[in-house]
């Protein structure tokens, strides 16, 4: 019935998508004009915009949130004190993403805006961040990406090391490791896999994050390769033209969904088969 | 060499120690951050603007920036499209759950819908809204209507099915099994020992499931822009399901936008109302959650 | 206890409690230098708890808490000043359940010493542990190997590799043959009668038998019922004394009641 539902919604999108995969092809994927008016479409700039956005904010998140639950699950603190902090990342999951996004374009965004002119002002000459900062833009959307996917990875990650049979937390205290000697030696290494399959499952939702994203980022189908301009992901151009579009703007539009969808099944299946190895494993 | 056995601070591994505890402590205080300076927002920005008005009151559309009117209709939309969703989902997920815990012979099928009803949470939302609107909304199936409440209600139902049914499924399967042999032993049927018997002592996860997938479908966006659309008009009458509706996350999307400032005010304000009903309903598992446990112990 | 000049770990007046419920209280115990000392008594006693008190193993559980004084070569160990992680570098552990690391047997032995910051020769080192907790010949063909593909009697003679390694001066013994086969068992009693030319050996043991084999000293524990509560059993040192003393002519009758198989 689950899989009906999958299979369901993968067919729907595929159908919807064939005329604009008939027309564009595989060329589709690297071409970057997205011209409603000359009626020629490809996604490079929304799959650039999803790769680099994903990837970078899982960059940031991993230490983060890695950090997050090894504070929480190494007794560092008293147990009030964990189990709040614990609470309240996992609250901070519960927070609409429209309102993150809110919080994105009146408060975060203007407060970041002179850190990212300093980076164009002293590493302009890097790609990444050859262009003005001004107002929405791949930075920001990064940064709010982050924060939607700490607290997956987070939990996950404590969820793993509290697997970790304490046995072995005994063993590597016993022959006289400092506490972060048992973490890295001894501790991460046993709950490498779950935390792995936390991060695959972290870079899907970033992925297919939509809300947030959509009124940070800019919108923007022009490419350009510095993260202190506007662009756009895939799930933000579906939020920002599906509703308006028509013709063979819906089918190149599905086309991407249907991208979109086959990328966040691949990364779901990986992260979901290494949870349960890890699962099967203690 | 006794006085080794002291603490010594200035020993490589002892301030290496001390250094990554620090960094650890800090980066879950970056992680928390986000949570208070959101909540600060909405309330500091959003609860003053609350009152009976734009509680009540029908938003008004963008130009006018006298007043951006209430979030009246926003709420009770919101409602109406939580509402079918729960009504979609809810016997669906719980009867999926059933039947993976108490009637599917363990083996490769079963795994098999386990793994795909975890694949499907990671769908991302807008796709479903993609599916649903390349099912109903474009081809116009229910009545000739296009963009409609139904339509909304039923993108956020595919997002509710996978959390309903693993939490039915997992709830299901930590009901001890001498309880279902004592029932079965007392010459109940398979289906009697479920509905009296096991379902009973598994409502507290599964209730649980249910508000979770609740409270995040209340503030699900993406799936409900091109599906029930938006609206600045009461939802009258059983005709309301078959047209646009608003709702308080679609709200606050178009009016964020908005060039307004009184706009983007009244987006703060259904911030503010989302937010708390969102967290409270988390809370209020996590309370349960807390109830049971120490009640067992 | 005949010769205070030879204590090495005493125990004054001490009482470990987990949450605010006591475990085991009031205990005095001097344990001599290289000599093997039996901690013995039925479960839920406490002698397991005492065992990790001398390395601050407790620390890692919470809401572990102990009062009194453990004095290692005249040095309180539960000084706020002390470094537990110092103190576990000088007093080894061997764990009820063998627990190498899953890394190779080589990094078994070389992680410890590594991060304690040995600097001679490694596969020296590797091979004298090795050898002094007899498997050597075992492993030797095999060192890079994962820890765990070892059976459970190789695993826990590792285990006792990997504390030799850290060359510490006392090896506690936390029921090291309870998880094992007999004849693993031998082996490891074996080892611990070779081991005690080197170290000093506190060991738990629920198996009188094994006590009587390996041990020169003998502490029986006993658990009762804490008057005026409703909660769980308080452990306390019944009697210490010679191994052959307690075995032979004890003076306490739970002791001959305990050794006699009577009870527990």
């Amino acid at each position: 019935m689950v899989a009906f539902v999958l299979i369901g919604i993968g067919l729907v999108v595929f159908t919807g998508s064939i005329e604009s995969m008939g027309r564009y092809g595989i060329k589709f994927l690297f071409t970057s004009d997205w011209n409603p008016v000359t009626d020629q479409y490809g996604a490079f700039t929304a799959i650039y915009g999803t790769l680099v956005t994903s990837i970078t904010s899982i960059t940031i998140a991993l230490p983060l949130g890695v950090g997050t639950a090894l504070f929480i699950t190494e007794k560092i603190l008293p147990k009030l004190v964990r189990e709040t902090i614990g609470i309240m990342v996992e609250l901070l999951a519960a927070i609409p993403s429209v309102v993150l996004g809110l919080w994105a374009m009146f408060i975060m965004e203007p407060f970041i805006r002179p850190f990212l002119s300093g980076l164009n002002n002293n590493f302009g000459w890097i790609p990444f961040f050859s262009s003005r900062p001004g107002g929405p833009g791949i930075a920001p959307a990064i940064l709010i990406l982050v924060v939607m996917i700490l607290p997956i990875i987070t939990s996950i990650a404590r969820d793993s090391l509290n697997q970790v049979p304490s046995r072995l937390r005994e063993a590597a205290y016993g022959v006289g490791a400092t506490r972060w000697n048992a973490i890295f030696n001894v501790i991460l290494p046993a709950a490498i896999s779950g935390i792995t399959g936390g991060v695959l499952l972290a870079l899907g939702r970033a992925m297919g994050e939509t809300m947030a994203v959509t009124m940070i980022i800019g919108n923007s189908n022009n490419f350009n390769f510095s993260l202190l301009s506007p662009g756009n992901t895939i799930s933000s151009m579906l939020a920002s033209q599906f509703g308006e579009a028509d013709g063979s703007q819906v089918s190149s539009l599905m086309y991407a969904a249907f991208i979109l969808m086959i990328i966040t099944l691949i990364v779901n299946i990986i992260a979901q088969w290494m949870v349960l190895k890890l699962k099967l494993k203690y | 060499m006794n006085s080794n056995l002291y603490y010594n601070p200035s020993l490589r591994r002892n301030i290496s120690d001390k250094v990554l505890t620090l960094l650890s402590g800090l980066f879950s205080l970056i992680a928390i951050l986000p949570l208070i300076l959101v909540i600060a927002y909405v309330i500091v920005n959003g609860a003053s603007q609350i009152n009976l008005s734009v509680l009540t009151q029908l938003p008004e559309p963008p130009g006018d920036d006298i007043s951006a009117g209430g979030i009246g209709n926003a709420i009770i939309g919101t409602l109406i499209v939580t509402g079918i969703a729960a009504l979609i989902s809810i016997p669906i997920g719980v009867g999926g759950g059933i039947y993976l815990a108490e009637y599917s012979k363990p083996g490769v099928f079963t795994k098999f819908i386990r793994f795909g009803t975890n694949v499907l949470s990671g769908v991302p939302s807008i796709i479903s809204g993609v599916c649903v609107y390349g099912v109903i909304v474009s081809t116009k199936i229910i009545l000739g209507s296009n963009f409609s409440a139904l339509a909304g209600g039923l993108a956020l139902s595919i997002l509710m099915l996978p959390t309903i049914i693993k939490t039915t499924d997992e709830g299901l399967k930590l009901v001890s099994n001498d309880l279902r042999k004592a029932a079965l032993g007392l010459g109940a049927s398979k289906y009697i020992t479920i509905t009296r018997v096991t379902l009973p002592s598994a409502i507290t996860p599964i209730a649980t499931g249910v508000v979770l997938a609740i409270a995040r479908a209340a503030g699900e966006t993406a799936p409900l822009i091109f599906t029930a659309l938006f609206s600045f008009y009461w939802a009258q009458g059983t005709q309301a399901l078959l047209e646009p509706i608003a709702t308080l996350s679609v709200l606050i999307y178009n009016f964020a936008l908005e060039p307004y400032k009184t706009q983007n005010e009244l987006a703060c304000a259904a911030s503010f109302i989302l937010v708390i009903v969102v967290l409270m309903m988390n809370l209020l598992t996590k309370l349960i959650g807390y109830y049971t446990n120490s009640n067992k112990s | 206890m005949n010769n205070k000049d030879n204590t090495i770990v005493s125990l004054e007046n001490v009482t470990i409690s987990y949450k605010s419920q006591p475990a085991v209280k009031n205990v005095y115990l001097d344990i001599p230098k290289s000599k093997v000392t039996a901690l013995i008594g039925p479960s839920g006693c406490g002698k397991s708890t005492v065992l990790r008190a001398i390395n601050r193993m407790n620390d890692l559980i919470e809401g572990c808490t102990l009062k009194g004084r453990v004095l290692f070569d005249g040095i309180d160990l539960y000084d706020k000043d002390i470094d537990p992680v110092e103190v576990r570098r000088r007093i080894g552990m061997v764990f009820q359940q063998p627990n190498p690391f899953p890394k190779s047997i080589y990094e078994n032995i070389a992680f410890g010493a590594r991060i304690n910051g040995y600097s001679g020769d490694m596969d020296e080192l590797v091979e004298l542990s090795l050898r002094q907790a007899a498997v050597w010949d075992e492993c030797k063909d095999k060192l890079n190997d994962s820890g765990v593909s070892l059976s459970g009697g190789q695993q826990q003679r590792l285990c006792i590799a990997r504390t030799i390694a850290i060359q510490p001066e006392i090896i506690l013994m936390d029921e090291p043959c309870s998880a094992l086969d007999p004849i693993s068992t031998l082996k490891i009693e074996e080892t611990i009668h070779e081991l005690k030319k080197d170290f000093t050996i506190v060991i738990v043991t629920h198996n009188m038998q094994q006590a009587l084999r390996v041990s020169d000293m003998t502490a029986f524990y006993n658990a009762e019922q804490e008057e005026g509560t409703s909660g769980g059993k308080v452990g306390y040192l019944v009697e210490f004394n010679k191994t052959e003393e307690i075995f032979n002519s004890p003076c306490q009758k739970a002791t001959q009641d305990y050794v006699s198989g009577r009870f527990g």
